[in-house]
């Protein structure tokens, strides 16, 4: 018996684990994929937005106001790069000029500190590369940006240090309820019984709502995707630059990333399919017109990946949190779109709040420590400080991925950490190793055989993210010998 | 604590990468006489990419025979022992300054810090992405560039796919529809954007014509389908304007997607020197010497342009060498330099800028390609004061690199040059 099972493994789940194991308290986290960060919170915009988008009195604004001081803290107990590089809303003609008024006032209607409209001059000072037809624009001093999926994984590993027991690759069959309360979650391995069921399954939440009986809404997967480029030209823009937005979404941005690229997107479409992250066409050519009204010179031939996110977007038109009134114990945190990343801290202490005020006992634990061991990240450190790190472990003397200068030592660290690497996506998500210009052509084989040998495990079982992305199919001679088609005419 | 701080290695001449260039390179300054030549390569054995280049075609203009890509390295190899060449491995460069300072990494000395009197750039190329040419689509396994796919299965001994589409007629990806061809694999085809193949023609003839192989060209892959793996790919024939036409996408059953969509230089470390860049070969702007704008700092290889034929590399090598040599006999005495420009039916031309009187040589290679196949063309080397040389060429594409040889007598006192190439109408007829 444990007392709370939370269901999903992206940010919003891993911030409600972390703030769990501050307490003595049994608690698992399920995630259904090989890793966690492996839905949404993998293939957003990044950004720790200032709050002055969302309705007055909504959870999304509250929470969003009350999220984005809480960065600066976490960030620097997990290791987590953040930067609060501010944030720009540009006005292009005079219409735009107004709303960027109404966004102000929102703004501090929400609580948004600093907010303040500057003029062309002081814009084209900030952002050189801004399109000259821009007339004003709304900045944001507190929007930052963070790694999404680098701080999903810090705060699960963090809280599995603390004692939180975080089991991958565990969908959720069936939720069992017995006199209105929650009583068990059935995974393909077994059956967890606990008092409490915490809901954070991102798109998925609907479905596992339903599946406990517990509220109805519905969660519509809308489609987001992005072109990131070499971080050569990272410098192209200094803040979130935003256009100004229309009614449906915050329109498509040009933003830098944490790592010292620049990316472009996301644009806005209704999916059918919850698994639905395939790039298209249409968008691409849509995110390319809209980012270049922003900024006009991009260097398209320097894109070196393109990607979708999809967004959760429940039915509601605001986050879906609180306490089930059908079925006892169980909790929703569903719905949970954009400004989900920069609500998510905000949305854990909630969420705790709620469990207390559910029953649930929270004593502080003596030995809590919010603090991730310090990882090692070869290109950061100085000359020194990689000297003495390959003289103490020669592995990190290895360099693995040329392109962002990822060493050995690093991979296998990943690998060995809590909630470790299993798959190729999984070590560069926590390493870089293959996010840089070549895209892992250079080291996808080298990552290949480290996994093999630190996992114990042939390379063919050897996976890009989970079973059935095995990335080699055989070994040579092989096809041969069952029947390949062979030979010159 | 007190950290160690080794001290600063004074060099005479270090080569950066072991491939073919920079093998080249240091076998012929070695004969030069230059004594402290040191070759840095990041991997465990000297050889670069020629290691998984298993098939034959190496070697034909240098050596006048046929020999494997590691048949190729290793006669380099060998004389660069016998000739005591330092070559350091499993050490990769992270920085390059304008002043030849040079930090290198590894795991039995930690961190290297070099001040070398000459450098020679020889990191080669790597693969384009997906993500340059923005094929739409999922992201799942099963998605590789062909020079991946190939050390996978020359080196590593595994196959990446059963059935397999491969994007782009690149030699490396006609190459590898033979390989995975012989060992068993079912190549469904190979789909070239352009009007005419990337590759070789001896390529096309023995890896996708001997095999059956379809060449598609102008087509291309325009949707990538399957979560986990590649379960297929759609294809669709494209306009003038390289757009796909929607109406002719087919759905083509495929397990893995080989993407061979071109080469680029690898100049991270160019940049880092401030060395300029040409924008249209991808690599440093060179002299006659194939010294870059920084002086002392040399190039050669796919590091400076794409090559087709490693024979070219080793040329091009043994004349970096002789401009390094010469660089540290003269002290890096200033020159002035004449442009070299592509004119018409050129898109580059290298060197892009030579001093005559400091040639190395009585006579000076450049390298240059077209801009579109032609069967019969004429090329006209013209100065200012008019037409220096004209030939006629046969069979000319883009994808098969020409090179020519100036005497110095040819040019001396000129101002400029440029390269141009007039398509011949009068038809040919087809076959050597």
């Amino acid at each position: 018996m444990v007392d709370v099972v939370i269901i999903g493994g992206g940010v919003v789940g891993c911030m409600i684990a972390r703030e769990l194991s501050r307490y003595q308290l049994k608690t698992v986290l399920l995630e259904k994929e090989d890793d966690v960060a492996s839905g949404t919170s993998k293939a957003n915009s990044a950004i720790i937005h200032a709050g002055y988008d969302a309705k007055p009195g909504t959870l999304k604004a509250k929470l969003n106001v009350r999220g984005n001081p809480l960065f600066d803290k976490i960030c620097s107990e997990l290791d987590v790069p953040f930067k609060r590089i501010g944030s720009l809303v540009v006005a292009l003609n005079e219409e735009e000029v107004k709303v960027l008024e109404e966004l102000l006032q929102r703004g501090k209607t929400n609580g948004v500190p600093g907010l303040e409209i500057i003029n062309r001059e002081k814009l084209m000072e900030m952002e050189p590369n801004i399109s000259r037809e821009a007339r004003a624009a709304l900045y944001a001093p507190t929007a930052g940006i963070v790694c999404p999926y680098e701080l999903t994984i810090a705060l699960a590993e963090n809280a599995s240090r603390n004692g939180v027991e975080i089991k991958l690759n565990s969908p959720v069959l069936s939720i069992g309820v017995e006199n209105g309360e929650v009583l068990a979650v059935r995974t393909p391995g077994e059956t967890i019984y606990t008092r409490y069921v915490v809901n954070a399954a991102g798109l998925f939440a609907d479905e596992i709502s339903r599946m406990a009986g517990a509220e109805d809404y519905r969660i519509t997967p809308r489609k987001g995707e992005y072109l990131i480029f070499d971080r050569r030209f990272g410098g192209i823009v200094n803040t979130a630059i935003f256009p100004t937005p229309t009614k449906i979404s915050k329109g498509i941005l040009v933003c830098p990333t944490v790592d010292g690229n620049f990316f472009i997107g996301p644009n806005s479409n209704d999916v059918r399919e919850k698994d639905d992250v395939a790039v298209t066409q249409q968008g691409i050519e849509e995110i390319i017109k809209s980012a270049r009204k922003l900024v006009p010179e991009l260097p398209l031939k320097h894109v070196i990946a393109s990607f979708a996110g999809l967004r959760a977007v429940s039915n509601t038109d605001d986050f879906v949190i609180g306490a089930s009134k059908k079925v006892k114990g169980f909790i929703n945190v569903g719905g949970i779109q954009s400004p989900g990343l920069s609500s998510a801290p905000a949305i854990a202490e909630m969420v705790v709040g709620i469990l207390k005020e559910e029953g649930l006992e929270l004593k502080e634990k003596s030995d809590y420590n919010p603090e991730r061991p310090q990882i090692f990240k070869f290109r950061r450190l100085s000359c020194q400080e990689k000297r003495e790190l390959i003289r103490r472990n020669p592995a990190y003397g290895r360099v693995i991925c040329r392109c962002e200068t990822v060493t050995e030592g690093e991979i296998i660290d990943a690998i060995r950490r809590p909630v470790g690497a299993r798959s190729l996506d999984a070590v560069k998500r926590r390493t870089r190793a293959g996010m840089g210009r070549c895209q892992g052509g250079f080291c996808s084989p080298r990552v290949v055989e480290i996994l093999a040998r630190e996992l114990g495990i042939d390379p063919l079982e050897v996976t890009k993210c989970g079973s059935g992305s095995e990335i080699l199919r055989g070994r040579t001679k092989e096809f041969i010998e069952t029947g390949g088609v062979t030979g010159a005419k | 604590m007190r950290l160690v701080v080794l001290p600063v290695q004074n060099r005479e001449l270090v080569i950066i990468g072991g491939g073919p260039a920079g093998l080249s390179a240091a076998v012929e300054a070695r004969r030069l006489g230059i004594k402290d030549v040191l070759v840095i390569d990041r991997e465990s054995e000297p050889g670069g990419i020629l290691k998984q280049c298993i098939h034959t075609g190496f070697g034909l203009h240098v050596f006048k025979e046929e020999l494997t890509g590691p048949e190729y390295a290793e006669r380099f190899i060998e004389q660069a022992e016998n000739l005591g060449v330092e070559i350091m491995l499993n050490t990769m460069v992270i920085e390059l300054t304008a002043d030849r300072r040079i930090v290198a990494v590894n795991s039995r000395e930690g961190l290297i810090e070099i001040q070398a009197k000459a450098v020679i750039l020889a990191m080669g190329c790597r693969e384009r992405t997906r993500g340059a040419i923005n094929i739409p689509g999922f992201r799942p396994a099963g998605i590789f560039t062909a020079g991946t796919a190939q050390r996978f299965v020359n080196i590593e001994g595994y196959m990446p796919g059963r059935e397999i589409v491969i994007l782009g007629s690149g030699d490396i990806g006609l190459i590898m529809a033979r390989r995975l061809t012989l060992e068993g694999a079912k190549v469904r085809c190979v789909v070239e954007i352009m009007p005419y193949s990337n590759g070789l023609t001896r390529n096309i003839v023995q890896c996708l014509e001997d095999y059956g192989i379809p060449l598609l060209l102008k087509h291309t892959v325009v949707n990538i389908h399957g979560r986990k793996r590649v379960e297929g790919v759609t294809i669709a024939e494209v306009d003038d304007d390289m757009k796909p036409i929607m109406e002719t996408a087919k759905f083509v059953p495929c397990d893995t997607l080989l993407l061979s969509v071109g080469l680029i230089p690898e100049n991270e470390l160019s940049r880092l020197a401030d060395i300029e860049i040409d924008e249209v070969t991808g690599g440093p702007v060179v002299n006659q010497r194939m010294e870059t704008s920084v002086p002392g700092i040399f190039a050669c290889g796919n590091v400076l342009h794409v090559h087709d034929l490693v024979d070219y590399v080793t040329q091009e090598a043994v004349s970096a060498a002789r401009g390094a040599a010469s660089y540290l006999a003269d002290g890096g005495k200033k020159y002035k330099h004449i442009p070299v420009s592509p004119g018409n039916g050129l898109r580059y031309v290298l060197p892009q800028r030579i001093n005559v009187d400091a040639m190395p040589e009585e006579r000076q290679n450049f390298f240059m390609r077209s801009v579109r196949p032609m069967a019969k063309a004429r090329l006209f080397v013209e100065s200012e004061r008019g037409v220096i040389k004209s030939s006629v060429l046969r069979y000319v594409k883009p994808s098969e690199m020409i090179s020519i040889q100036l005497d110095r007598d040819e040019m001396r006192g000129i101002k400029m040059l440029n390269f141009s190439l007039r398509e011949e109408g009068d038809s040919v007829e087809r076959g050597e």
